[in-house]
């Protein structure tokens, strides 16, 4: 007996099944974007559809259409062939469809099985009887080990996406939606949802796969589309796909996200991260002294996150540590308190020799230090605030683009407009609120900010979360760059791949501790492997 | 002063704190209703002082006093349902709005009584009480505690009521998303406008109850402006609760007291100047606020509206 109940479906579906939900010409406008232009999609039953494109392309957009928190202006949305106006999240749900959305929608306040038991009838006493069986059932199926009486704020991103994933899955909707769920798990957690995934499709689930990871769309995708500028581009269905290599796969998605493939066939490769790796034959003058030194660092464990224990790590300038480990083994930590943000229980941090133990962020930020959060909306960014604002808000206040106190708007502003060409951040101007942009133009911002000034010892938690190919790349390639300019980087990543990309060295963090570090290399995936299961250092 | 400590000035004591601690309780509870939805529900004061209003008035002339909590009730769901019309259907300005509901509400109750009764201030035959069997015949605890309208003990199970009801119910879970991350309930199905608007008109219940209780239970009359505050009270109180009732019952025995005080310091005859002996409770407030302000916890999305698809 199997752990999801779908709808009663007949087996033997074909790619001739008529499709479950389907949108025809449906636009949709935002003040200065048009995000969805006439997309007509069919998503059928016992099928994943994969939907690609680049950053602020409309996907979110046309998923938010189909879980009622959008309404389209024109076109029309169909259910099992009717044409059907979803009006609010009720109804969508109603329809079957159950969505995880890119940004976490959970109540910080509430427990997981809270959050997993919210949305029933209200005159009913909550069960939690059960609520905790069908838990533990998904959390075998997801292979999930949360605390289902632990409140949801203090969780790590990557717990709270499997939260997030399971109550996608709670009722067993005939349709399942997956915008970016795979951005904060693991290897192990990515491979357990893909085994999730087939096995919804085979028992006739239509599944709607959003993602920037060509190899998850080629390995759980029947069919894939392509989306650009809000239109759909390209279309590979079953038939093709199956036919098709992983390599023709790439190589024909890129052509259809990026143009055509005489202008960037060169780059395709180097886009999905395969020949040539970012990282450039250099040497870390590992004889100099380091530039940070960190000792047998411990931290308060709060709020039930896990606190570091006894780290101490070496940095020369021009190194890049990656630091790899399933997220919420003490990353968070690691990353705040070299960037000041939270203070040591015990331990020490030396900066070129100097104790900055207990400096905090705006003397750290004095000395060259700069932080990328992972928690690009609250931490990273005042959602409210424009695009501009956001691009200087660790420098508010100070000179040039403030005078004794007043802001000087126009070279803020002009400053802004500067950073959005130079990173191609998609905004109808500097001065829209960020919380407007798209996922992965927000998290632009944040590196934008965070990678202009001069820095000496760069903190990136998931740098590229979120990021579609290009930017990957790209922000990949400016790691790099400003590694090779003699700036001492971390880099802490759930994705290994992203970590053997652009790494010297590669740690793992295992329950709070530094379980050790490896020199990038050949064989480098085992060893990590080894490490990030808590066996000793290989 | 050392009339102070005899039997008939203690239990004068408590049960005038009683008196005067259920409307804030009501007025309490209710606001934490709203914010824990979400809404800032500044407009209590109003609710309250249009509840004592029609909840006197519906006494007055039926000599029921069951029907005057109904009437006082109802009077602030009145209220409530504009604060709802225009903060949660329209999305306008919980504060602003709030104010003016309350300056509307003291204006237009002036107005009314004045057209119905004209200078006069009838009042009400004294309130039934309800004695406990047993308990009541304690002494000084008894005739303080236990010989009370029926509301207080009412208002007294709401607080368990309430706890529970957070607690153990979807509409606990509901009240608490809909406060903490709005679009999540939505997400889940929830209509998030229909459970804020839910939560506003039980504020204006239990707030018009509390103003009839204050009027045709501790007054006896009404008299224009009576409330004098006690809805403001009540927004401290529960801003201080942090969402448990429990601790609403706390802050309201403490201003009761203060507030009994004001008047059994009086009756006792105690030299100390009246305007020293008035300010006693709002003192209390200042003092409560410089000591526990700071251990306040409000919902993130309080005061905010809620537009779906907004980012
Ligand atoms: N609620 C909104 N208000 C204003 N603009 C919006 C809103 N939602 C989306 N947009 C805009 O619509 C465009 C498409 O955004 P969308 O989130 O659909 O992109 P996406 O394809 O999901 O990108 P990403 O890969 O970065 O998540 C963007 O330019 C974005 O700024
Ligand atoms: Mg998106």
């Amino acid at each position: 007996m199997s752990e999801i109940e779908p709808p009663a479906m007949s087996s033997g579906i074909s790619h001739a099944a008529p499709p479950v939900v389907a949108v025809r010409q449906v636009t949709k406008r935002f003040p200065g974007v048009l995000a969805n232009d006439r997309i007509s999609l069919e998503f059928r039953a016992g099928e994943v559809h994969v939907l690609l494109g680049e950053n602020g392309a409309g996907k979110s957009t046309l998923i938010g259409i189909l879980a009622g928190m959008q309404q389209p202006d024109e076109g029309e949305v169909l259910v099992d062939g009717r044409a059907v106006t979803i009006g609010s999240p009720r109804e969508s749900l109603e329809y079957g469809i159950g969505t995880v959305f890119q940004h976490v929608l959970l109540v910080p306040s509430l427990s997981v099985i809270e959050n997993l038991m919210l949305g029933g009838n209200w005159w009913q006493r909550l069960s939690r009887g059960p609520a905790l069986a069908r838990f533990r059932e998904l959390s075998a199926l997801l292979g999930v080990t949360i605390d289902p009486d632990a409140e949801v704020g203090r969780l790590s991103l990557g717990e709270q996406q499997q939260v997030e994933i399971m109550r996608a899955l709670w009722r067993g909707e005939k349709v399942l939606i997956l915008d970016e769920p795979t951005s904060m798990l693991t290897p192990q957690g990515v491979h357990d949802l893909g085994q999730v995934m087939r096995r919804l499709r085979d028992k006739g689930v239509a599944l709607i796969l959003i993602t920037h990871k060509l190899m998850e769309a080629y390995e759980f995708g029947d069919r894939i589309s392509v989306l650009r500028l809000g239109r759909v581009v390209g279309d590979i269905p079953p038939e093709r796909l199956r036919s098709m290599s992983e390599a023709e796969t790439t190589e024909a998605v890129i052509e259809m996200m990026f143009g055509s493939t005489a202008e960037h066939a060169r780059d395709a490769e180097t886009l999905v991260g395969r020949g040539r790796p970012v990282h450039r034959d250099r040497t870390v003058d590992r004889s100099a002294p380091p530039l940070l030194a960190v000792r047998d660092l411990e931290t308060e464990a709060t709020r039930g996150e896990c606190p570091l224990r006894h780290v101490s790590f070496d940095l020369w300038p021009g190194e890049v540590l990656g630091i790899a480990g399933v997220d919420g083994n003490g990353q968070k930590h690691l990353a705040e308190v070299l960037a000041g943000q939270r203070a040591v229980a015990a331990g020490r941090i030396d900066l070129a020799g100097m104790d900055v133990t207990d400096d905090g962020v705006p003397a750290r930020r004095r000395h060259g230090v700069r932080y990328v959060t992972d928690e690009r909306l609250g931490e990273g960014t005042v959602g409210i605030f424009s695009v501009a604002t956001n691009l200087v808000l660790k420098e508010i206040g100070t000179e040039p683009l403030w005078r004794r106190g007043w802001s000087d708007w126009g070279r803020i502003h002009e400053h802004a407009r500067d950073q959005i060409e130079r990173n191609d951040i998609r905004t109808p101007s500097e001065k829209t609120p960020v919380a407007r942009l798209s996922g992965g133009n927000i998290q632009k911002v944040l590196l934008a900010r965070e990678l202009n000034t001069d820095a000496r010892v760069a903190v990136f938690n998931k740098p590229t979360y979120g990021l579609d190919l290009q930017n990957t790349r790209i922000a990949h390639e400016r790691i790099v760059t400003s590694a090779d300019r003699g700036v001492a980087v971390v880099v802490v990543s759930t994705d290994l791949d992203e970590l053997i990309q652009v790494s010297d060295r590669i740690g793992v963090m295992f329950q709070g501790r530094l379980a050790g570090i490896v020199e990038n290399g050949p064989d480098v995936e085992r060893r990590v492997g080894l490490l990030m299961t808590g066996a000793e250092a290989a | 002063m050392e009339g102070l400590l005899t039997q008939p000035f203690l239990t004068a004591l408590l049960f005038g704190a009683v008196t005067a601690g259920i409307p804030l309780l009501l007025a309490g509870l209710g606001e934490q209703i709203s914010e824990k939805a979400g809404v800032l529900n500044i407009g209590i004061e109003g609710m309250m002082l249009f509840g004592a209003y029609t909840g006197f008035v519906a006494a007055y002339y039926s000599g029921s006093f069951g029907l005057g909590f109904l009437a006082g009730g109802l009077g602030g769901m009145l209220v409530a349902s504009l604060v709802m019309l225009f903060c949660i259907r329209f999305g306008l300005n919980q504060i602003v709005i709030g104010i003016a509901v309350t300056l509307g509400f003291e204006g237009l109750t002036s107005l009314l009584h004045h057209f119905q009764f004209s200078r006069t201030y009838p009042r009400l035959s004294a309130a039934p009480t309800l004695a406990i069997p047993g308990l009541s015949e304690i002494p000084v605890l008894g005739p303080g505690l236990f010989q009370q309208n029926a509301m207080v003990y009412l208002a007294v199970a709401l607080v368990v009521f309430m706890a529970w009801l957070f607690r153990n119910t979807y509409v606990g879970l509901n009240l608490e998303a809909a406060g903490s991350k709005p679009a999540a309930l939505d997400a889940a199905g929830v209509d998030v406008l229909r459970t804020r608007a839910c939560a506003v008109l039980s504020t204006g219940f239990l707030a018009g109850v509390g103003g009839a209780f204050m009027a045709n239970v501790g007054a006896g009359i009404f008299v224009p402006f009576m409330t004098g505050g006690a809805g403001f009270i009540g927004i401290v109180l529960a801003m201080l609760a942090r969402g448990r009732p429990i601790w609403v019952l706390l802050g309201a025995i403490l201003f009761g007291v203060s507030l009994a005080m004001t008047t059994a310091l009086q009756v006792a005859g105690v030299n100390i100047p009246t305007d020293v002996v008035q300010m006693l409770p709002f003192a209390m407030v200042m003092l409560v606020l410089v000591i526990f302000a700071r251990h306040s916890v409000l919902p993130p999305a309080l005061g905010l509206p809620y537009v779906r698809g907004d980012r």
